[in-house]
């Protein structure tokens, strides 16, 4: 793909080393990686020379684990020990899935998350991400030559905080150092709209595998601000797969097929949309292992019909989307179409009528996401000069909020809110003398708990006991860049505090990750530590090297003692990260990270008055 | 560092009057974001990553307060020292909460009627009222100073804007 070259040699970093940083697109189908290189964005290849990498992991019975193609090929023989778009499951437990009925895998329906019971074990779906993950860090760090710095992640716009929080979980159990996760419409938009420079409002309509988003931008000069966003996490290519096999199984008189036929009948289905979208008319033929046979035709439009009302569910986010974000359909300048699964003709030309013009389809829909994400990566690590970066304003998708009284959900922050976000909420008691408080954190737009998802539980206990209502506990929901939720109760009147990342109740433990960690790691054991001291050394180099060009900048902002200070400061990290303990590594960051706060802060302060002083100047000229 | 959060008028740069020039407050916004954004501060040390987090965070709540005519009305209030009273002060002239009853009527019926027609239009006029209803407030608060009447605005615009709320939700029911 010809971009435009965002970089010039003399604007970036330079003489700094040029840091590794890779943009990841997690599919439900197939998953890729791209980078920045000299300037210009350009996905990875494997050492066969392919860009896609199947989403498919198979687990073998020596304890070989196979990803991507290798992987696919067993699908048919062995479907209960591969397992193909585990994205579908991320941050889900066994109810919200879909089609469950017609998966060939063993379910163990756990707390929170579903899990798979395969010849290796029972795997949580995180843990079936994190290999696909490893194989495209890997193929990056092979490529770029060395240890990547970080990587964007994308994720479905539409994701919420769990399934977010999954996915940061598995990058982390890759060995990834997550940069950021990344909306993929908004990934999309970065590299379609600095491609062909434009201006106004876009939308970008995004359906993959598993995933549909509906994402409105407003693009100015290197602004992107995501107005609105909305979509369904549970609808992509694969239900029109699905659709398709339905109709394979009515048509021949099959009922009740094998694992491995049902596998195959899938993998067939698959295979004829993808042909229906140059051709008009598709056979299919197959004999199964059941000794029945398929020989059907089917037509373009018969297979529109029998999937019409999937690609309407796609309505009805569109206008949504366009209402929250207060436009009409003829407001749209252009609609960006990305996922593989909007080749197909009948839904280009559903969202053509709905937005009364030509969907933009000159960008690969299955690079797009990966080379946005790149670009992204390349800013965040640091790659490029501040003057030269575009900002990036991206939303929440969902309400997040609390129950209270009655089974209701209480919104505390909206969706489409622009992150990074914090407000904060008043509840008091409402017994005498209670002296623990319950909460129940929630994200979605319905009324009812029942209709929303739960986040998280937790308590805030050792309210002093006071008459009903007179304590005042505020409860401060924080929204990070990433689009993951932290939740702090507070009682104002003694300080008594509780915080919760929401992270238990869907994502994975602390300790469960350092669990995986270890047992993925026990035949390189040497490696990991190894790795772990290269990490410290890295972050500790990265460190010194930021603050000290900090202080060439902005030297003047400290006292000769607190200068002195933290000069020291810097000394005793160099030498520690000079030597071979990750740990005292780790210690000596913390402890310059607590005496370059102030200095950091200082430094912020003046950089906003910088931003403030400009508008003063047009204030006085009024 | 605090003083820079005291007032968000002056963080964007701005006269502290109800009235306020949206492109200059916008611009001042992203200026300001392009400065604070944890995306500028990814690859420095947590320290600045925490910093930028609060600062960016910062900034979107005070653009987001004075872009809304409703909450920079409340929150003009505020710097002036009138508290709106959403829950307890209810008093409102029978007019009004005549209108108010009348609506919810026939947002009630619409909405079991499925009337998107209806919806639509309820949706129209609530916006005109709610422009007329700004433009008061504009002029109760900059030029005539009476806060008391522009508290009893601010408090009409949220009635209005939880009717609109109604509304949009209705209308999305409808469509599913």
């Amino acid at each position: 793909m010809a971009l435009l070259q965002i970089s010039e040699p003399g604007l970036s970093t330079a003489p700094h080393q040029h840091r590794l940083a890779a943009g990841i697109d997690l599919g439900t189908t197939n998953s890729l990686v791209a980078t920045v290189r000299n300037g210009v964005p350009l996905c990875l290849q494997d050492e066969e020379g392919r860009i896609l990498l199947p989403s498919v992991v198979h687990y073998l019975p020596d304890g070989q684990v196979a990803v991507g193609r290798k992987a696919q090929v067993a699908q048919a023989v062995d479907p209960r020990n591969t397992i193909v778009s585990v994205k579908r499951f991320m941050g889900r437990g066994l109810k919200d899935v879909a089609h469950v009925e017609t998966m060939p895998y063993d379910f163990v329906d756990a707390e929170g998350m579903v899990r798979l019971r395969t010849v290796q074990g029972v795997k949580s779906p995180v843990e079936v991400s994190a290999e696909v993950l490893r194989d495209l860090r890997i193929r990056a760090e092979r490529s770029l030559g060395g240890e990547l710095t970080g990587a964007v992640i994308t994720v479905p716009a539409y994701f919420d905080d769990a399934q977010r929080q999954a996915t940061k979980d598995a990058a982390r159990l890759a060995g990834i150092n997550v940069l950021r996760l990344l909306n993929e419409p908004t990934a999309a938009a970065i590299a379609y709209g600095l491609e062909n420079a434009s201006e106004g409002v876009y939308a970008v309509y995004d359906l993959g595998g598993g995933t549909f988003d509906l994402s409105i931008l407003r693009l100015s000069r290197g602004v992107f601000e995501v107005v609105a966003t909305s979509g369904d996490a549970s609808l992509g290519g694969d239900d029109f797969d699905h659709r398709l096999f339905c109709w394979i199984l009515d048509n021949a008189g099959i009922s009740l097929p094998s694992d491995r036929d049902a596998r195959r009948l899938l993998m067939k289905a698959r295979e004829v949309k993808e042909r229906l979208t140059s051709d008009d008319s598709v056979p299919i033929r197959l004999t199964l292992d059941s000794g029945d046979e398929v020989d059907l035709t089917l037509d373009r439009s018969v297979f529109a019909d029998i999937t019409a009302t999937l690609v309407a569910k796609t309505l009805k986010p569109m206008k949504k989307a366009l209402r929250d974000a207060g436009l009409e359909p003829e407001d749209v300048k252009g609609v960006v179409m990305v996922g593989g699964a909007t080749r197909m003709p009948h839904v280009q030309k559903t969202v053509g009528d709905f937005f009364g013009q030509t969907p933009l389809t000159n960008l690969d829909p299955d690079t797009v996401v990966a080379i946005g994400a790149a670009m992204q990566a390349n800013i965040l690590a640091g790659n490029r000069a501040a003057e030269d970066e575009w900002l990036l304003l991206d939303v929440i998708p969902l309400s997040l909020g609390v129950e209270t009284m009655g089974g209701l959900a209480e919104k505390i922050i909206p969706r489409n809110s622009t992150i990074p976000t914090a407000r904060a909420q008043d509840f008091t008691t409402f017994k005498d003398g209670q002296t623990a408080m319950a909460f129940h954190v929630l994200q979605g737009e319905r009324e009812l708990v029942s209709a929303c998802r739960s986040l998280a539980r937790f308590e805030l206990r050792g309210i002093p006991p006071m008459v009903a209502g007179a304590a005042r506990i505020r409860v401060t929901f924080q929204v990070d860049a990433d689009g993951l939720l932290s939740v702090t109760a507070r009682e104002q009147t003694t300080g008594t505090e509780a915080t919760v990342q929401v992270k238990p109740a869907y994502g994975l433990a602390d300790d469960e990750i350092t669990e995986m960690l270890k047992s993925g790691f026990e035949h390189a054991r040497d490696d990991m530590e190894l790795r772990g001291l290269k990490e410290q050394q890295v972050e500790a180099e990265r460190v010194i090297e930021a603050t000290e060009k900090a202080l060439l900048a902005d030297g003047n902002l400290l006292s000769d003692a607190e200068r002195a200070d933290l000069d020291a400061a810097i000394a005793a990290l160099k030498s520690a990260a000079a030597g071979e303990d990750a740990r005292a590594i780790k210690i000596q960051l913390e402890s310059f990270n607590r005496a370059s706060n102030e200095f950091a802060s200082r430094r912020m302060d003046k950089s906003i008055r910088q931003a403030l002083a400009g508008h003063k100047i047009d204030e006085i000229r009024l | 560092m605090l003083d820079l959060k005291q007032d968000y008028f002056a963080l964007f740069g701005l006269a502290p009057s109800y009235a306020v020039d949206l492109d200059r407050l916008e611009q001042a916004y992203l200026d300001l974001q392009a400065k604070v954004h944890p995306d500028r501060f990814a690859h420095l040390s947590d320290a600045e990553k925490r910093l930028s987090m609060q600062w960016a965070t910062y900034a979107n709540e005070a653009f987001r307060t004075l872009k809304s005519p409703l909450e920079r009305g409340q929150y003009v209030l505020e710097l002036k020292g009138v508290d709106p009273e959403f829950e307890t002060n209810t008093a409102m002239s029978a007019e009004f909460l005549m209108e108010q009853m009348e609506w919810r009527e026939a947002l009630g019926e619409a909405r079991e009627a499925g009337d998107e027609d209806t919806l639509e239009e309820l949706a129209r006029r609530i916006r005109r009222d709610g422009k007329a209803l700004v433009e008061q407030l504009g002029a109760q608060l900059d030029e005539q100073d009476d806060l008391a009447a522009a508290a009893d605005t601010v408090r009409r615009m949220k009635f209005l804007e939880k009717l609109q709320h109604e509304i949009n939700d209705a209308l999305t029911a409808l469509e599913s």
